[in-house]
């Protein structure tokens, strides 16, 4: 399965100018910029791992492309996410997330159906991958 | 002659047109658009609006001394001819705070509208804009989520969320209906949505459709690793009922529930309130809001309807599309758009909104755009339209020559490739044609899309438009 989280996942991946004029509309528009990554995409996990702090005070799109270049060579096997931040009063909170970076193979997610009562199901959802250990997953 | 001597005198003598009145920060301004009748002056007519709207009946009575009659008479200070509608006029009508009960849009509404309409001294009457004050605004809670955190809720970030009404809108089963809900979902969509007829009929009772529904929806989180709702309409015949079935969409696991217009200003607000207890997300469908909405000489602007139903509290409203099948001019409809999403709304007559009106931190409501758009206009869509808004794509999903998730694949393609475009900072509302061919070269199902629906336009004129086409000077 292609996993559709994020503003992109239903064009071919993009490639690092795609990326760059991305991050420069975010910086054009004084987002904060950070990186994510996680071996747990399961739709409610809302918080990936941190790669370092949101970039408050970086202006320079080279820089956070480098950024992103780092964090692929120590997590190749994760998913990466872009994220933009904008401070301002009443939005406070992502305007634009995108993923960068994919496992080589994306296992799909299992769904186990609980019955209940009244025909009720009770539905969880977990990505086969997150079956193993963190570290061992893709 | 004395104002209080027995007996019948025009209502702009009894006080109620007072054009030296300078309102107050605290009152609630309400703009009307008169048609008197032949032979009653304008300033007749708006004072006996004002009058009928607020404390005013027909004759003098003496009981008015009991009170501190000058306060509640509604003032109308300021009328004017509208441009180029001989025979209209723009009156301006203030009410003191204390006229209105807090948190409470039925009062509102029966104090503003309530008798007025049917008045036999107008020949039309339509209620255009209101400013509400801060101080009123206060006692109102709001969307219970708002766009902001339905986003965070969602994982969405940057781009329109995309819906489709579940079609044929009547008659499917249980079965067969959420078979819809999950090919629309899995192929890309974020939303299906119940359409406002939907509710516990012969061929699909409700509880068998909120079942097989949020079958689909989690088979369809689980096959994208996505967060995907329906929304499951909880339109009954009576709050117990809506209660009940909000309760059941809640065990069940559902991210957001629907209502409809119909149902009621109380309703609504109690359905507000119910939402923001159990942190449902609500979709308002405007059900019927066309009957008094589209003319331009009778009945209330949506932008008013819009205004009460950001203070009502819901997450969701309808509130067009300009490119699709239903009623709706460029400028008015941004003017709707305008008033569910800005924290502050400047006076902008262009958009047909005529008071300034800030909003008192209550959320963003969410508009949706429903109604006869398809992929080939996702460029003009999000120029009018921005991308804190549904779009939905009823006919334009399920309607797809290669199938439902065919066709939401098509429609979430074309929308990430044109915000991917804007973002790059191209001109898409010219180069979006180019920027969507682009874009079917790897997605089939566009193509096909674009070759369906490339040509298909509904291009009627508007008959509720703005009254100013330049921005003049607020006077």
């Amino acid at each position: 399965m292609r996993l559709t989280q994020g503003t992109f996942s239903f064009l071919p991946d993009l490639d690092d100018a795609q990326i760059r004029a991305q991050v420069e509309y975010c910086l054009k528009n004084g987002w904060a910029v950070s990186l994510e990554h996680t071996d747990d995409p399961h739709p409610r996990n809302t918080y990936w791992e941190m790669f370092g702090l949101p970039l408050f005070d970086l202006k320079d799109a080279a820089a956070i492309l480098s950024l992103i270049e780092e964090c692929r060579r120590t997590y190749p096997n994760r998913y990466i996410k872009v994220n933009a931040f904008d401070s301002t009063r009443g939005w406070e909170a992502l305007r634009l997330s995108f993923i960068v970076h994919r496992p080589e193979a994306e296992p799909r997610f299992a769904l186990v159906r609980t019955e209940a009562e009244g025909r009720n199901l009770r539905y969880t959802a977990h990505p086969y991958a997150a079956l193993r250990p963190a570290g061992e997953r893709y | 002659m004395d104002r209080y001597q027995a007996g019948v005198i025009p209502y702009r003598r009894m006080g109620y047109w007072q054009p030296d009145y300078e309102p107050k920060d605290t009152d609630v301004l309400a703009l009307f658009r008169v048609t008197p009748q032949d032979g009653v002056e304008p300033e007749e007519a708006a004072a006996a609006v004002a009058g009928e709207s607020s404390t005013a009946t027909w004759t003098v009575v003496w009981t008015d001394r009991l009170t501190a009659c000058e306060l509640y008479r509604a003032k109308a200070y300021r009328v004017e001819p509208v441009p180029a509608r001989p025979g209209e006029y723009f009156a301006y009508i203030a009410y003191d705070l204390d006229l209105f009960e807090p948190g409470s849009i039925a009062n509102l509404a029966a104090s503003i509208i309530g008798n007025v309409f049917g008045f036999k001294a107008v020949r039309a009457l339509r209620l255009e804009d209101m400013r509400i004050p801060l101080a009123y605004l206060k006692t109102f809670d709001g969307p219970p989520t708002g766009i902001v955190v339905e986003r965070e809720r969602l994982d969405k970030f940057g781009r329109p969320l995309l819906g489709c009404t579940v079609k044929p809108k009547l008659g499917l089963s249980g079965k067969n209906y959420g078979r819809v809900v999950y090919e629309a979902l899995r192929g890309g969509l974020d939303f299906t949505k119940d359409d406002e007829n939907i509710n516990s009929q012969p061929f699909m009772h409700w509880r068998d459709r909120f079942l097989f529904c949020m079958e689909a929806v989690n088979r369809a989180q689980a096959a994208t690793g996505e967060v995907k709702g329906h929304y499951l309409n909880v339109t009954a015949a009576t709050m117990e009922d809506m209660y009940e079935r909000a309760e059941f969409a809640k065990e069940l696991g559902s991210a957001i529930i629907m209502i409809d217009l119909v149902v009621g200003y109380t309703a609504i607000q109690s359905m507000s309130k119910w939402a923001r207890r159990n942190n449902m997300i609500l979709h308002l469908h405007r059900a019927g809001h066309g009957t008094y909405t589209r003319q331009k000489n009778h009945g209330v602007s949506f932008r008013v309807i819009a205004k009460w139903m950001r203070m009502a509290g819901v997450d969701h409203l309808h509130a067009g599309t300009v490119v699709g099948k239903l009623e709706g001019d460029p400028n008015a409809v941004q003017g709707y758009y305008n008033v569910l999403r800005e924290p502050h709304n400047a006076v902008d007559l262009r958009r047909g909104l005529f008071f300034e009106q800030p909003w008192a931190s209550l959320r963003r409501v969410m508009p949706v755009a429903s109604g006869g758009i398809h992929a080939g206009q996702m460029h003009q869509l999000l120029a009018y339209l921005g991308e804190d808004v549904v779009l939905q794509f009823g006919g334009g999903t399920i309607g797809h020559p290669m199938g439902i998730a065919a066709g939401a694949t098509a429609n979430r393609v074309a929308l990430e490739a044109m915000i991917l475009a804007r973002n790059e900072g191209r001109d898409i509302w010219n180069e979006g044609p180019e920027i969507l061919a682009q874009a079917a070269r790897h997605c089939a199902p566009l193509r096909a899309a674009l070759d369906t629906w490339g040509e298909v336009t509904f291009d009627y004129a508007s008959t509720d438009t703005p009254d100013y086409a330049a921005t003049p000077t607020a006077a």
